[in-house]
């Protein structure tokens, strides 16, 4: 478990984060999300005690990181930005000399051949790092949080430069991890962070500007209260049907979806439920519905709604 | 820290940089001592050694020049400082590293004594071995100290070769307040520059003065730098 209270950290005089807080349960995998610069990788650094914070605390399992950072780096694998391979080694000896370094207690032979064949690096482990792909490499970095099976696995932008195969690939390794594992990942691609993760944290220019599950962020911004739906039939005499369903406050026609069937976007009055009286009347009325969808927002949508301001800077304060 | 050590060793080892540095510094003995034993038949090794310690002065920032500037550039460096070492932990097993390097090449410094006291044996006298010990140990402890100084200057920077130049530059600037304090007429000021002396403290051992308080003063600017060098972590931690 993870706890970042208040964080805030200065180069100088520039502000890289300014008191971002959040939490994040054993075997969650919590997706960091910020335009560049926002402040996602001085996060990750703090929180694995690469650097120290100006200001806040980032408690690990409850441990300081900045009081008792060795205890607390026990329990923490780490991902950077560029993978940290030496890349005049062979893969066996750098884990090998990773597994010294983070004095690992188990089974030596056993434990790597572990992670080895978790990452995929089984049929490489006898090459030098320098020779290999940026996609090995890649992975001998994740091989490498790995080592002593760490409680908390942090990765700062696991995907980049992967091929799309390796990226499906990384991705359903990560999902594998959260399932004993604490994990946070950092990204700016949205949909991996929707792929993967259980809650997500945006952040920009160093401000926390969301903490929630991607579900609940949807559906906060659009209220819940949009819908969409396809009906068959005339559309004169399908408005004139929605104009008789109670809890609708506006509606409009949209396109021809096939033949007969329009769609057409309805917005409930609030804390109304008008799906069940919609579909009744449509029925009685013999105009089939056949789709019924909540119009929620992708994350590219919550996205730029959030950084520019649109959500908790502009409606909800 | 082992592990550390170990990496490091082999990473000399990996590359042709630890077969150089044996090299030159086995050409470069091998060379004095031709010229101040071998060629005149004298069994006095002290000349070797303080021509090596010129040689040594230039050649242990090529060792020590990517400890900290490599790691950086690579960004290898965020492995260490996120395990469960010690900032202590890293600077000394580097240290140790470069230093076991250095004293591997040193010890070649032994095996001519050896052949050299088999000889002055042969002729009937006596190699003095005592003089030899001295010699050797201030060849040891001078390393130590360039060793460290010259990994404390590796960790300023991210560039190997401004490492490399800067730690020249401070193995000469530590080494040359003799030079200086010839030049000054206040004799507190003398007293102190002669105390802070590097090379006038080596000479005292070449000359076959085993001083402790040589000993001390050379450990003690060793554990500083590599005290230092820590700071310098620390601070670019929380810059």
């Amino acid at each position: 478990m993870i706890e970042v209270q208040n964080l805030s950290k200065n180069y100088g005089s520039r502000e890289a984060l300014r008191g971002i807080s959040f939490s994040v349960e054993d075997g969650e995998i919590l997706g960091f999300l910020g335009p560049n610069g926002a402040g996602k990788s001085t996060t990750m650094n703090i929180i694995t005690g690469c650097i120290t914070q100006t200001g806040g605390k980032a408690l690990i399992n409850g441990i300081n990181i900045l009081e008792n950072p060795m205890e607390a780096k026990k329990s923490i694998g780490y991902l950077p930005e560029i993978p940290p391979v030496y890349p005049d080694m062979t893969v066996d000896e750098y884990l090998n000399f990773v597994y010294g370094l983070k004095k690992c207690k188990f089974p030596k032979n056993s434990h790597l051949e572990e992670i080895r064949t978790l990452v995929g690096i089984e049929d490489v482990r006898k090459r030098v790092i320098r020779n290999l792909s940026k996609g090995y490499k890649q992975r001998v970095g994740i091989a490498q949080a790995l080592i002593g099976n760490p409680q908390t696995i942090v990765l700062d932008e696991p995907t980049v430069g992967l091929d799309p195969k390796q990226i499906i690939e990384i991705r359903s390794l990560i999902k594998k991890l959260g399932k004993n594992h604490t994990v946070i990942l950092s990204s700016h691609i949205l949909s991996e962070v929707q792929a993967v993760c259980d809650k997500i944290v945006v952040i920009d220019k160093g401000k926390l500007i969301a903490f929630d599950t991607a579900e609940n962020l949807s559906r906060k911004l659009t209220g819940d209260r949009k819908l969409t739906v396809h009906i068959e039939g005339d559309c004169d005499k399908v408005e004139n049907i929605l104009k008789t369903v109670s809890g609708i406050d506006a509606f409009h026609v949209g396109r021809t979806v096939e033949g007969n069937v329009k769609e057409y976007e309805l917005e409930a009055r609030e804390n109304c439920d008008i799906r069940r009286e919609l579909f009744n009347k449509m029925a009685q009325n013999d105009c089939p519905i056949l789709l019924m969808k909540g119009s929620e927002l992708t994350l590219e949508e919550i996205f730029l709604k959030l950084t520019t301001g649109d959500f908790y800077g502009g409606n909800e304060q | 820290m082992t592990a550390i050590i170990k990496r490091e060793i082999s990473s000399y080892f990996t590359s042709p940089l630890g077969y150089v540095f044996l090299a030159v510094f086995y050409g470069f003995s091998g060379l004095f001592l031709w010229m101040n034993c071998l060629s005149s038949g004298s069994a006095d090794m002290s000349g070797v050694f303080v021509l090596m310690f010129f040689i040594v002065l230039v050649i242990i920032p090529v060792l020590t020049m990517r400890t900290f500037a490599e790691e950086r550039r690579q960004n290898t460096d965020k492995l260490a400082f996120s395990s469960p070492v010690s900032l202590f932990g890293i600077v000394f097993g580097k240290f140790i590293a470069a230093f076991f390097v250095f004293f591997c090449a040193a010890l070649v410094l032994l095996i001519y004594a050896i052949f050299i006291a088999a000889a002055v044996g042969n002729g009937g006298s006596e190699f003095v071995w005592p003089a030899f010990w001295g010699n050797f140990a201030g060849m040891l402890l001078i390393g130590a100290v360039f060793t460290a100084l010259d990994v404390f200057i590796s960790s300023l920077t991210d560039n190997q070769m401004i490492a490399a130049l800067g730690s020249i530059g401070a193995n000469i600037v530590i080494c040359t307040f003799d030079i200086i304090s010839g030049y000054i007429s206040d004799e507190n000021i003398k007293n102190v520059i002669d105390f802070l002396s590097v090379f006038g403290k080596f000479a005292e051992f070449t000359g076959g003065i085993f001083s402790l308080a040589s000993v001390v003063f050379f450990l003690s600017l060793t554990g500083m730098f590599i005290f230092l060098a820590t700071r310098v972590l620390e601070r670019r931690r929380r810059a």
